[in-house]
């Protein structure tokens, strides 16, 4: 029966001749180390295979991992497309492949060290002056910067292949700001989920331990121990923004943008609610040209200016050094070869795809005889190979519609092309509609500095292609990534990132909050709740509406006007402007996802969905109130997510600010109109209802709702939680458990507004408060949020 | 013959709302170079930085870096100073043909400031090709001297287009101005050097000033009244560099001092900040150039 099994699971695979393929060492002849995991899989049978890997999906999908898929209307978050068999090697071949990786990585610190520094590659002749100095990513402000890590590079990453013979070789070098050691941890987490039952006896080798040294190794690249850790991200709209916020909060590291940023006599800080805070390490996960709008590309609005001179005075590690990203160059492949064996005296131990210079006569009549079995491209380009656009001339015709003669081609533009030969990617196992297939695949491996010398990290991120033909293997041309496994023979330990040597427990102290962050959370606060008291506002009008009819009631026209004043247009049932509410809470909460919890961060996703799935489908009347009933009940499951389980941090406590500071203006604004003595007859009911304490006030005014109940109960009754004193008591509550700033008087302008607020709501009485008491009140609350963000926010 | 000047650069913001700290760098202190001496002089700022570092950049012109931490709604940056400036252009064209100019290029093997290989292709401001590269294409002819060609391209220029101090602004493309045929100096010269590096001579740009009057008898020359801008070409290894100026069609000689050279305009702006400001914003900038008796 297993012998069955087996042959149903691997009936569709059949490996093309000519391609190595990383299950069958020949024809018939599985590799030992994929035995037990096929042995595995068939064993399970298709349909318990096929609920795996929606158990590996869902944790995906639980865990909040997304790609930006790219299209030409703009961008959107995607599935990630997990290709649940992972890739797997045998230990011993793995550690062959990283000697390679380290001898590599040693040679491309040699090659950056000398181009920024005395430049003796190219006045030896071993790198034409010309490659380097009309490359766009050879920063010449950074020439001459000694890092004071003494090292350039940090973190890296490389595209490895395996040829037809077997043996495999890099096709591109990352060393910008490398991304996916993030994406393969998700990977490797969702895996081990779909392989629960067989991965912990698999003798895979754990992941953690390579993030611990990363870690470390930051963490001591620190002055004195002293100063931060923080990864520098472009922000939410680009690809890996979510690997940012992941991989920040798995190392404990600050996630900072440029604007948080700041130089200052040489040091640089971050903007913190608590003031100013040095950080001297920076993961810069932002391309080195836009670093600094003054040294750097005069365009980039997400640079820090001065970033330049920081790295350059010596006042941060950067993890890599501006200017890394020259060495992604793909005409600098054809000079590695023999740079390895003047500067190291060895040949390289990888060898990297072969790679032609078509400025050197001899190489260009070379690639001219050999176009066949050619692809040729843009010398500068730091594109891999794989990723072919148009412009790219492969086995003798363009890819693109630049048709042009190619040898004209080549006679003019030579200095600016390589020849690459032509890539034939070996082939790895893909359920494709429930059939095991072969499918072409790369594996990026990562390589991190430790004090002790660099050391690769046990696995990978593999991307495997749609279809056999190796250039669809992005995902944006529909590829998926897989887990890749190292195999050995003999059990591992389990092992985690907090892995610690015995002794006593230590609670690490409270990390800082960049200003940005705390902007952000308390911006999110107020809208959501903005558009709480505007969904309320919405009901009330379509239930009313529903009940008069087509009759146009005062009362109708007195609410549909007050929401109006909100940018509101009562015609459309569901108005744009609320939608764009939503979508603008979404947007920040997605620039603090790092601080932010997974199912907080769905439950809203879900909120600004179901209200734009909503706008083409509600009717006004009856049907639009329901709608918001709807969305009434998922705001309500948001801010229980929110108020019920983020732990008391300090951001917390700036997004329950902005709530209450928005809460108390909504029921003021409410209260000004409805329970003004010139308001038409049912307006009582009105701001009762909205203001949500319909119960609460027949409970407890047993007479007619008069303007005195409404007023005592929404304004001035410090236990209902929608009244305007309950905000002012917990802005105080929470204003005395900020930051002080430092030196600063006890008392700031801040909390004696506060406190001012408090004591007039404490101390007034429902008839004193008047129509333009009210008003007076409400501007106290916006000299609040102006004191808070004064104080903290800018 | 050695002229020696007094001279005065003054370039001064004003703004509306200025907001949080900001940083600047400046690039307004003339270099003492084989053909020019600084003789005295520094560049001052007002109000005083909280930061002040003076150094070098990559092309080895001098730089000044500051910083204000708190906001500041008038800033004056200043150079005074005195410059002796003595050119000697040699009078024999000894420049190979351009077309020959590759093999010069392939055996000179150096990434350091002086090394033509920064000059070609594109820089920030410059991308080659275009209606400039047709212009560029019309004008050279087999067999002309690299220098000739420099000189011819410069000539064309100045007979094709207008100087116009209002058709054109700092960050006006050259391929724009080109179309209109108008522009001021930074306009020429970023249009020579798209010309010159299309056909394969390097070309870099070249800021300073130009004498304030004329030498008596003399006409006066275009942008004397703010800082002026030419253009640098290499000739090949034997000949190296020549300046010239393509707004006034001539090379660019005791009239011309310089303060900074790079690949185009980003690389020597003046002044170059980070400043949030809203609301409007003024600029002044004048010079004065006058020669010491």
């Amino acid at each position: 029966m297993q012998a069955e099994t087996l042959n149903d699971l691997l009936a569709g695979y059949t490996p093309r001749s000519g391609v190595a393929d990383e299950l069958f060492a020949a024809p018939g002849q599985l590799r030992p180390v994929w035995q037990p995991l096929i042995d595995h899989m068939a064993g399970l049978g298709p349909d318990v295979l096929a609920q795996r890997f929606a158990r590996g999906d869902q944790y995906l999908a639980d865990a909040g991992v997304y790609f930006r898929q790219h299209t030409a209307s703009g961008s959107d978050e995607r599935n990630w497309p997990l290709s649940h068999v992972p890739v797997v090697i045998a230990a011993p071949e793995w550690r062959a492949l990283s000697d390679g990786i380290v001898q590599r990585a040693e040679l491309l610190e040699r090659v950056m060290a000398d181009l920024y520094g005395p430049g003796r590659l190219v006045s030896d002749g071993l790198l034409p002056a010309e490659l380097v100095a009309q490359n766009s990513e050879w920063l010449r402000p950074v020439v001459g910067t000694r890092p004071p890590s003494g090292h350039f590079l940090h973190f890296l990453a490389f595209e490895i292949g395996r040829s037809p013979d077997g043996s495999w070789f890099v096709l591109g070098d990352r060393t910008q700001a490398p991304s996916g050691a993030g994406f393969a941890l998700e990977n490797r987490m969702a895996t081990s989920r779909v392989f629960f039952d067989h991965f912990s006896g698999s003798n895979v080798e754990r992941l953690a331990g390579f993030f611990r040294a990363f870690r470390d190794a930051a963490n001591g690249l620190r002055h004195d121990g002293q100063g931060r850790v923080a990864i520098l991200t472009p922000g939410q709209h680009t690809d890996t923004y979510f690997e940012h916020a992941y991989i920040a909060r798995y190392l404990g590291f600050l996630l900072l943008e440029a604007d948080d940023l700041k130089i200052d006599n040489g040091l640089l800080t971050v903007r913190t609610v608590s003031g100013p805070e040095p950080i001297s390490v920076l993961w810069r996960r932002l391309d080195s040209r836009f670093s600094d709008p003054l040294e750097l590309s005069e365009e980039s609005t997400i640079g820090t200016p001065g970033m330049v001179s920081a790295l350059r005075q010596g006042a941060v590690s950067m993890l890599n050094c501006l200017g890394s990203g020259v060495l992604e160059t793909r005409a600098m492949m054809a000079f590695l070869p023999r740079i390895a064996r003047t500067l190291l005296g060895e040949p390289l131990k990888l060898p990297n795809i072969a790679t032609w210079w078509c400025g050197q006569p001899r190489e260009l009549d070379h690639v001219r005889r050999t176009l066949d079995r050619m692809m040729i491209g843009p010398a500068q380009s730091t594109r891999l190979p794989f990723e072919i656009d148009g412009a790219t001339v492969l086995g003798g015709s363009f890819r693109g519609s630049a048709q042009r003669p190619i040898d004209d081609w080549l006679a003019t533009d030579a200095p600016n092309l390589v020849g690459q030969e032509a890539v034939t990617l070996s082939t790895t196992p893909a359920m494709i509609d429930g059939q095991l297939v072969p499918r072409p695949m790369v594996v990026r491996v990562f390589a991190a500095r430790t004090p002790q010398g660099w050391t690769v990290m046990p696995g990978g991120y593999a991307r495997i292609g749609r279809t056999e033909d190796p250039t669809a293997l992005a995902m944006q041309n529909g590829g998926s990534v897989a887990d890749v496994w190292i195999v050995g023979d003999r059990p591992v330990s389990r092992d985690s990132l907090t892995a610690q040597p015995d002794g006593p427990y230590v609670r690490r102290a409270p990390g800082v909050l960049p200003s940005r962050a705390a902007d952000n959370l308390y911006w999110l606060g107020r809208y959501v709740e903005r558009a709480e008291s505007h969904v309320r506002l919405l009901r009330a009008f379509h239930l009313r509406r529903e009940d008069a009819g087509d009759a146009e009631t005062t009362l109708i026209d007195h609410l549909s006007r007050f929401i109006s004043t909100f940018g509101l247009d009562t015609a459309q049932p569901m108005p744009t402007a609320l939608l764009a509410q939503f979508d603008t809470a979404l947007n920040c909460a997605g620039k603090v996802r790092d601080r932010f919890s997974t199912d907080g961060w769905h439950a809203l996703n879900d909120l600004a969905h179901s209200a734009h799935a909503m706008a083409g489908t509600a009717q006004p009347g009856d049907d639009a109130a329901r709608a918001m009933t709807v969305l009434l009940r998922k705001l309500a499951g948001f801010s229980g997510l929110v108020h019920e389980n983020m732990f008391r941090f300090t951001g917390w406590r700036f997004l329950s600010m902005g709530r209450a500071l928005e809460r108390a203006d909504h029921t003021l604004a409410l209260l000004e109109t409805f329970c003004d003595l010139k308001a038409p007859a049912g307006s009582f009911d009105v701001a009762v209802e909205v203001g949500d304490s319909v119960i609460t006030h027949r409970r407890r005014y047993a007479v007619a709702t008069t303007r005195s109940t409404v007023i005592d109960l929404l304004a001035l009754d410090e236990g209902n939680p929608r009244s305007v004193i309950f905000q002012a008591d917990l802005l105080r509550r929470e204003e005395t458990e900020l930051p002080r700033p430092e030196h600063g008087p006890r008392m700031t302008d801040l909390g004696r507004r506060i406190l001012r607020l408090q004591t007039d709501l404490a101390t007034i009485t429902p008839e004193r408060l008047t129509t333009r008491r009210i008003g007076g009140l409400r501007r106290d609350f916006a000299a609040v949020s102006e004191a808070l963000t004064d104080l903290y926010l800018v | 013959m050695p002229v020696i000047y007094d001279i005065t650069l003054e370039i001064g913001y004003r703004y509306e709302r200025a907001a949080g700290s900001s940083r600047t760098l400046l690039r307004m202190l003339p270099p003492t170079r084989v053909d020019q001496q600084l003789l005295s002089g520094a560049v001052t700022v007002s109000p005083p930085p909280d930061f002040r570092l003076d150094r070098t950049d990559f092309f080895g012109n001098a730089m000044t870096e500051i910083a204000h931490t708190a906001p500041v709604q008038e800033t004056k940056f200043r150079f005074q100073g005195r410059v002796r400036r003595s050119p000697n252009i040699n009078p024999m064209d000894l420049s190979c043909p351009y077309d020959r100019l590759p093999s010069d290029l392939a055996a000179t093997r150096s990434i350091d400031a002086l090394s033509p290989h920064h000059f070609l292709g594109r820089s920030d401001r410059v991308t080659p090709g275009g209606d400039i590269a047709d212009f560029a294409q019309s004008i050279a002819e087999p067999g002309m001297t690299t220098r000739a060609l420099v000189q011819a391209v410069s000539s064309r220029l100045h007979s094709e287009m207008a100087f116009d101090p209002v058709a054109t602004e700092v960050t006006t493309a050259p391929d724009e101005a080109f179309r209109a045929r108008r522009g001021v100096c930074q306009d020429f010269s970023h249009i020579a050097i798209s010309a010159l590096r299309t056909l394969g001579i390097p070309a870099g740009y070249v800021s300073g000033f130009l004498r304030t009057l004329p030498p008596p008898g003399q006409e006066r020359l275009e942008g004397a009244d703010a800082m002026h801008a030419w253009v640098r070409a290499w000739c090949g290894a034997e000949t190296g560099w020549v300046e010239i100026d393509p707004t006034n069609a001539i090379w660019a000689e005791e009239d011309h001092i310089v303060v900074a050279v790079g690949r185009d305009y980003a690389d020597v702006a003046p002044v170059k900040g980070s400043l949030r400001a809203t609301g409007g914003q003024k600029s002044t900038h004048s010079v004065d150039v006058v020669p010491v008796d």
